[in-house]
């Protein structure tokens, strides 16, 4: 028979409509509106799981995100996800899920046996074993507890789903869709006031569900809130964490009760949002008691068992008993009993109360002042023992199939914890509730301790501002005697899911690890997926008991988020594969694809590293053609991401001189100058080319690794060192697209194209800038500014144009240059180019050289105050052993170097520097490099070594100068 | 009490009510020879190594709350000595070297797992740089090794070589990094030195550090006032203060740093994984939970807590590195105090005042350095100065300009 | 979320800006002074006096009046303001 344990009516299930699905293979039936938990309790499936250390069996636990047991891997392959808490899954058709930790089944699991060594395997025993033999640890123990550890298996496969991000600004976040929420919600709505209700359950309604004569009200206050335009509702939605200045984050799931998503939609959604003042409506978890045997299938909260009966349409079994210390716990019992399931008997720890009268008026036995000290059965419960509390003697086994365990409630309190409101303890419910908040909150409703449908709503509409329609409601008084554990023989179980028993908890007090979060980390206790929901604070009353202090002095751990665990790839949105980080493109990017650069990454830039030629054979057949183009003819790169910084002011030439280490002020209209800064600290920092356009106007550029540190580093000066200078800075780096012109053919390729500039040798010599007019002959007119500039060592102009004339500049060189035989060239050539010249570059700027150790010390400024003089003074900085800059060749020309070598003497282990740059030569045979050798060009003739232990090389290499081609720069000045 | 199995056992039998507690929580006395100040790992490491080493076991150790619950007990539990600076590597080393004897040495399970650090890096400038400190560590004698593109995805399937922003080039593998429990680190050192004689006091909290003659005297005490010999800070994110109350300043911000663990799931990542394309890292417990983490919010705080922004950097990077992890469950994010320094070295050594030394500085990097700068600190206690391991660490080779800086990144990087 | 109220831009949230640590310390005008400028550091546990550079807004250097235990940001000024903290 199809769902034996099935309601014939009642609930918010759709029973119009089956679902099929299936777990651990087996085929089960549900409907719209349940939940996998209650589709398999529906079914008479009560064994779901295996517990984590000891694999005892596991039956559902709870009807909410609280729940320790009932986990399941859901779904199959790239979208299998382990841990899933089936009583949050949303059924729907075609749905597969499989219990975790169990071989080779659920019922017969091999690893049960484990169970026999129980009392070997107490809380923290790991740390007192396993240490001998020392080789076993990694060999042969650890690969076993891992393998024994974590719950369910993950998916391998990349996820095929995508998750978005949303930001809300709102009046008023309400977290939470229960009475309090709701009542709050619609009163702030009404009140004008924007506001997003959030609830983690795919129905609105929290305890209102349970309650049929509430049904009216909830449906119309969802009514009255979709009428409100400034109102959002977003269920299935968990926040999850309180950040500062009411900042919270949500993720709110879009497709989990969909097979997939469909196409185009995500998966979920991140939401943060930044409320104006935030009402917290979490409810609260009711929490169990650490009696013998409390983790039997079969055992349940009594809230969770009310709420499969009314919510769900399903009998969680055929005979139940109520074990609890307080009259809100009586409302499943009676249900049950209303609905057909037969009550042996009610266990109230209390010698009397309203609830044993009310129990004894249905005719229900009472043991009243008594307390359930084990559970019968195998996998499934029989039975439960009872006794007098206080009293030795005989126990009394009561025959039933479903406990009902209610020990109180603890208001969730997470989110308010998170936020810093204090916590404070409340007596009549023996839990935490808030204190006064720090932040711009109210707790509401169950949260704050306050109980029952009718007053958690007029909380809530307070709060919101009143004035709304409330339900009416008999008062729920949740007031407990406290009973935290039973004695008796056999385990009783704090945290459900790691398996830690009150025992645990005892030892860790015996072992010194009295603190909670000593206790909490020695034994587990509360580190489960459910973070100790329904079994923290009892433990930490456990450990009380045994320090001898009340409850509330022992504190509880730090909350933090995730107040509910949420899928790491909704945190990570799109920023994900290629979309990780941006891509920056140059004005020419179009062009080099066209021409089919090959791209390497420079930051978030792509720049052309060459470009492969029909006849090349690999990447140095193309960068050694191409850099050989540029000695010999004539090359074009584009170097557009170098930063470019405009500086305008009548200190300008004052503010440059502050900044760079070298003299600016002195630089005449019309002239650049290389510039070098160093950081405050005196190590060096970017270097460039500064151009002086006009007295009180400056071009810097930088390199493009730190262009936005540079620009910030001028900017904080000027505001807060320099607030006096008149200067004015502006990025205009993305403005411009540059392109290098170089080769000795460079100006016979630029002279017809540039009107209004002479470009012969006297008038625009080395160094020079100007602006010009570029006409390519074909209609296009281009504004340029020229720089005669060479970083090759060849003769070269940086053409400068605004970014939308680039393409046209960049094919008017080309077309002008064929006939000398221009060709493009990329970062690698111009590498290549650069270390022939000795022209330091990132690898020698890493922030760990000095201008000294670059060979750039009589750059620097004998007088007057720049960024870094003083402090590259200290001794460390100025010891003339530092390692200084060199070249290096091999001795045999057709030996390889290698960057990141280390050079030592012949045999020796001992680094007197390393190797930063390394070359095939055009100008020279064979492999060159730069590097920095304690001593400097003083060991030429040295015999060293360039060792490269991780690829067990070490080649025999001779010290020269840098400066490997045309040291004398006459090529530049031609 | 010694721990065994066969212990593990009879105490079964005893229905395991005959443990001892692995440390006393003592009263102090009103003073003695050494009192270190932080009852951190690091501490309680100094306390330890002073007994063993030097014999020298009139010693306490003050925490203010309870031991092993600030850094010790937040950190993500890498250990490593894949440094570049000779400094820093070979004392590193000499670090990870206590490590793998630590169990044994301390009789406590500590869970060293020597299962692999793996660097990725993604640029040949980057490549150039890991080959810099990987040779530079062979050079001294320490494990590295380069892998290419097809070793880092042997020895990791799950890293995403294809579909990345950043292809991934290669990677550098030091096989003798690893993980160890921090927890059990902060307790199996506390035992120890406790069994050594040392005391142990907690809920002790330094109000004050009184000093005579440029001297250290006596630490006034939530619980009292306590004459001391010689005293050693090793406070982490609190030093600022503790160094204010005895009159000297260190050249440190306290910044939060935030780390996360994912629920336990089955084994998926065997070894230590960092990312080059931005800051990641990530390694999977014994107990099944992957543990990780990026870079600082980036702003000073005591308040071991972030926000959403630095959340949203670290899950975007471990997504970019392993897209398998996209699927899995985030279960609980904290934050720790962390001491930076100007070059991001530590700090182990003497100070201005006569008789007080210090271990901190420690960064986002102190744990692996637990066993080697308590055994450091407590030779510079010992012996009156710093040992050749820790020469180099001191406070003042700012003034110097003798820094120790392994990325180059700078004084108080991130206001740069 | 740090959120910090731009006088140009408004309030806007920490992911905006840069970081540029702590506000007392001041070029100096001499030699001897550059040490504790760039490395000594008062770190209180309380009030921190700090800048916070719109680098994704206006631009503007902000001195910005903070608690570096509760993260409570008490004033937001330019660079020649000069905030006090609380009394007490």
């Amino acid at each position: 028979m199809s769902q034996p344990f099935r309601t014939a009516a009642g609930g918010h299930v759709d029973r119009a409509a089956t679902l099929e699905f299936r777990f651990d293979g087996r085929a089960l039936q549900g409907h719209p509106g349940d939940t996998l938990a209650s589709a398999l309790l529906a079914n008479g499936v009560r064994l779901v799981g295996r517990s984590f250390k000891l694999h005892r069996p596991r039956g559902i636990f709870s009807a909410g995100v609280e729940e320790p047991n009932a986990l399941a891997e859901l779904r199959t392959g790239a979208r299998r996800e382990p841990n899933t808490r089936m009583t949050a899954i949303e059924l729907h058709a075609g749905l597969e899920a499989a219990s975790q930790n169990r071989f080779p089944s659920l019922r017969w699991d091999l690893m049960s046996l484990v169970g026999l060594l129980g009392p070997v395997l107490s809380a923290g025993f790991y740390y007192k074993t396993f240490m001998w033999p020392a080789s076993f640890w990694e060999r042969v123990y650890e690969p076993r507890i891992r393998a024994a550890a974590g719950l369910g298996r993950p998916a391998t496969a990349p996820d095929p789903d995508h998750y978005e991000a949303m930001h809300v600004h709102c009046d008023v976040l309400v977290v939470g869709g229960g009475p309090a929420g709701l009542a709050a919600a619609r009163a702030a709505g009404a009140a004008g006031a924007r506001v997003m209700l959030c609830e983690q359950d795919f129905l609105f309604g929290g305890g209102l569900l349970l309650e049929p004569a509430q049904e009216a009200w909830r449906a119309e206050t969802l009514a009255a809130l979709a009428t409100m335009p400034e109102v959002t509702l977003l269920p299935r939605t968990t926040v999850f964490g309180y950040y500062d200045a009411n900042v919270l984050g949500a993720v709110e799931r879009l497709a989990d009760h969909l097979a997939e998503p469909p196409p185009h939609t995500p998966r979920q959604r991140y939401w943060t949002i930044r409320a104006g003042r935030v009402v917290l409506a979490t409810g609260a978890h009711e929490r169990l008691i650490a009696f013998p045997g409390n983790d039997r299938p079969g055992v349940m909260l009594a809230g969770a068992a009310l709420a499969y009966l009314r919510r769900f349409g399903v009998r969680p079994g055929r005979r139940a008993v109520l074990f609890a210390n307080n009259d809100a716990a009586y409302e499943a019992v009676f249900a049950l009993q209303a609905a057909g399931l037969a009550v042996p008997g009610v266990v109230d720890a209390r010698p009397d109360s309203a609830g044993i009268a009310a129990a004894r008026a249905r005719g229900i036995a009472v043991w009243a002042g008594a307390e359930v000290c084990g559970t019968a059965g195998g996998a499934t419960l029989r039975g439960v023992r009872v006794r007098h509390r206080g009293g030795t003697g005989t126990d009394t086994l009561l025959a039933c199939d479903l406990l009902c365990i209610s020990g109180g409630i603890n208001p969730a309190v997470h989110l308010a914890s998170q936020s810093g409101t204090p916590l404070h303890w409340n007596e009549r419910l023996a839990a935490h509730v808030p204190g006064a908040p720090v932040q711009a909150q109210l707790s509401v409703g169950a949260a704050a301790g306050v109980t029952g449908i009718a007053a958690a709503a007029a909380d809530g509409a307070r709060a919101g501002g009143g004035g709304i329609p409330l339900p009416d409601g008999p008062a729920q008084d949740a007031t407990v005697a406290p009973i935290w554990e039973v004695r008796g023989r056999g385990k009783a179980f704090v945290d459900l899911q790691d398996d830690v028993t009150a025992d645990d908890i005892r030892l860790a007090h015996r072992e010194g690890f009295g603190h909670i979060e000593h206790a909490k980390r020695y034994t587990t206790h509360a580190m489960g997926t459910d973070q100790g929901k329904t079994g923290g604070l009892v433990g930490a009353a456990v450990l009380a008991a045994a320090r001898g202090v009340p409850v509330e002095s022992v504190g509880l751990p730090t909350f933090r988020p995730f107040a509910t665990p949420v899928t790491w790839g909704a945190i990570a949105g799109h920023h994900v594969g290629r979309a990780y980080a941006p891509e920056r493109r140059t004005p020419l990017h179009d062009w080099h694809l066209r021409h089919a650069a090959e791209f390497v990454e420079a930051g978030h830039w792509l720049r052309p590293a060459y470009y492969p030629g029909a006849s090349d054979g690999d990447v140095w057949d193309s960068v050694l053609r191409e850099a050989r183009a540029v000695r010999r003819d004539v090359g074009i790169c584009d170097v557009s991401t170098l930063g470019k910084i405009d500086v305008q002011g009548a200190d300008a030439a004052d503010f440059l001189d502050r900044v760079y280490a070298n003299t600016l002020s002195t630089l005449p209209p019309g002239r650049a100058r290389y510039g070098l800064m160093l950081r405050e600290d005196g190590i060096a920092f970017d270097d460039g080319t500064v151009a002086r356009l006009t007295p009180d106007r400056f071009l810097l550029s930088t390199t493009t690794a730190n262009a936005a540190a540079v620009l910030a580093h001028l900017e904080f000066h000027l505001q807060t060192a320099w607030p006096e200078l008149d200067v004015a800075l502006a990025s205009v780096t993305d403005q411009w697209a540059a392109m290098s012109v170089a080769g000795p053919r460079s100006r016979e390729t630029l002279a017809p194209l540039i009107e209004g500039l002479d470009l012969s040798n006297d008038a625009f010599p080395f160094m020079a800038v100007a602006d010009a007019v570029l006409n390519d002959g074909r209609g296009e007119i281009c504004p340029v500014r020229l720089f005669r500039i060479s970083f090759s060592g060849e003769l070269a102009y940086e053409v400068a144009t605004p970014a939308g004339h680039a393409e046209a500049v960049w094919k008017a060189i080309l077309r002008a240059g064929a006939e000398f035989g221009i060709i493009p060239y990329g970062t690698e050539a111009l590498g290549l180019l650069r270390i022939e010249k000795g022209h330091v570059a990132g690898a020698e700027l890493n922030g760990q050289t000095t201008a000294a150790d670059l060979g750039l010390a009589r750059l620097c400024k004998k007088r007057g105050d720049y960024i870094g003089r003083a402090l590259a003074q200290r001794p460390g900085l100025a010891d003339p052993a530092r390692p200084a800059l060199v070249g290096l060749r091999p001795l045999h020309r057709s030996d390889r170097l290698r960057a990141g070598a280390h050079l030592v003497l012949p045999g020796g282990s001992d680094s007197l520097g390393w190797i930063s740059s390394v070359t095939r030569g055009v100008a020279l045979e064979g492999w060159i490099g730069l590097g920095f050798l304690r001593g400097g060009l003083g060991r030429a003739g040295t015999p060293l070594h360039a060792a490269f232990p991780l690829l067990g090389e070490a080649v025999e290499v001779e010290v020269v100068s840098p400066h490997f081609f045309d040291p004398e720069n006459q090529r530049v000045r031609d | 009490m010694r721990y065994s199995g066969l212990r593990l056992l009879t105490q079964a039998f005893a229905g395991n009510t005959g443990w001892k507690p692995a440390w006393r929580d003592t009263a102090p006395k009103s003073s003695y020879d050494v009192v270190i100040v932080g009852g951190g790992g690091h501490g309680l490491a100094t306390a330890y190594y002073l007994a063993r080493e030097h014999g020298i076991t009139n010693v306490a150790v003050l925490e203010r709350g309870r031991i092993g619950l600030g850094n010790t007990g937040r950190n993500t539990t890498i250990i490593r000595s894949n440094y570049l600076l000779p400094e820093n590597h070979n004392f590193y080393e000499w670090s990870l070297k206590l490590w793998e004897g630590l169990e044994q040495d301390l009789n406590y399970n500590a869970m060293v797992s020597q299962r692999g650090v793996l660097n990725l890096f993604h640029s040949d400038a980057a490549r150039h740089a890991a080959a810099r400190r990987g040779n530079a560590m062979r050079l001294d004698g320490i494990d590295a090794e380069l892998l290419d593109r097809a070793q880092v995805a042997e020895f990791c399937p799950l890293i995403d070589l294809d579909n990345a922003r950043f292809p991934v080039m290669g990677g550098l593998l030091q096989r003798r990094g690893g993980t160890a429990r921090h927890d059990a680190v902060a307790w199996g050192f506390a035992r120890a030195a406790d069994r050594r004689g040392v005391d142990i006091i907690q809920e002790c909290e330094v109000q004050g550090i009184e000093t005579e003659g440029g001297r250290v005297t006596a630490l006034r005490t939530s619980r009292g006032r306590i004459r001391a010999g010689r005293v050693g800070l090793a406070v982490a994110g609190s030093t600022s203060l503790l160094a204010g109350m005895a009159g000297f300043e260190v050249p440190i911000e306290s910044h939060v740093l935030q780390a996360f663990v994912s629920e336990a799931v089955k084994p998926l990542v065997h070894a230590v994984i960092t990312f080059g394309a931005g800051h990641f890292y990530i390694s999977q417990s014994d107990k099944g939970g992957l543990v990780f983490g990026g870079g600082l919010d980036g702003w000073n705080s005591y308040a071991q807590r972030g926000n959403l922004p630095a959340v949203e950097h670290v899950f975007a990077a471990g997504v970019a590195m392993m897209p398998a992890l996209s699927r899995l469950r985030a279960l609980r994010s904290w934050g720790g105090m962390m001491d930076m320094t100007p070059d991001g070295s530590p700090i182990i050594g003497l100070t201005p005042i006569q008789g007080l030394t210090m271990t901190g500085g420690w960064c986002y990097g102190g744990f692996k350095a637990t066993p080697g700068s308590g055994w450091c600190h407590a030779w510079t206690i010992a012996k009156g100065e710093p040992h050749p391991l820790n020469a180099a660490f001191t406070l003042d080779r700012f003034r110097q300009g003798r820094l120790l800086d392994e990325r180059g990144a700078g004084p108080f990087a991130w206001a740069q | 979320m740090i959120q910090i109220a731009c006088p140009y831009c408004g309030p806007r949230d920490e992911a905006e800006f840069a970081y540029r640590g702590d506000a007392t310390v001041h070029r100096p005008a001499e030699e001897a002074g550059f040490h504790d400028y760039v490395y000594a550091r008062a770190n209180p546990r309380g009030w921190h006096l700090e800048w916070w550079h719109h680098t994704g807004g206006c631009r503007a250097v902000l001195k910005v009046l903070r608690h570096t235990a509760t993260h409570e940001v008490r004033a937001v000024g330019l660079p020649a303001d000069r905030p006090e903290p609380p009394s007490a």
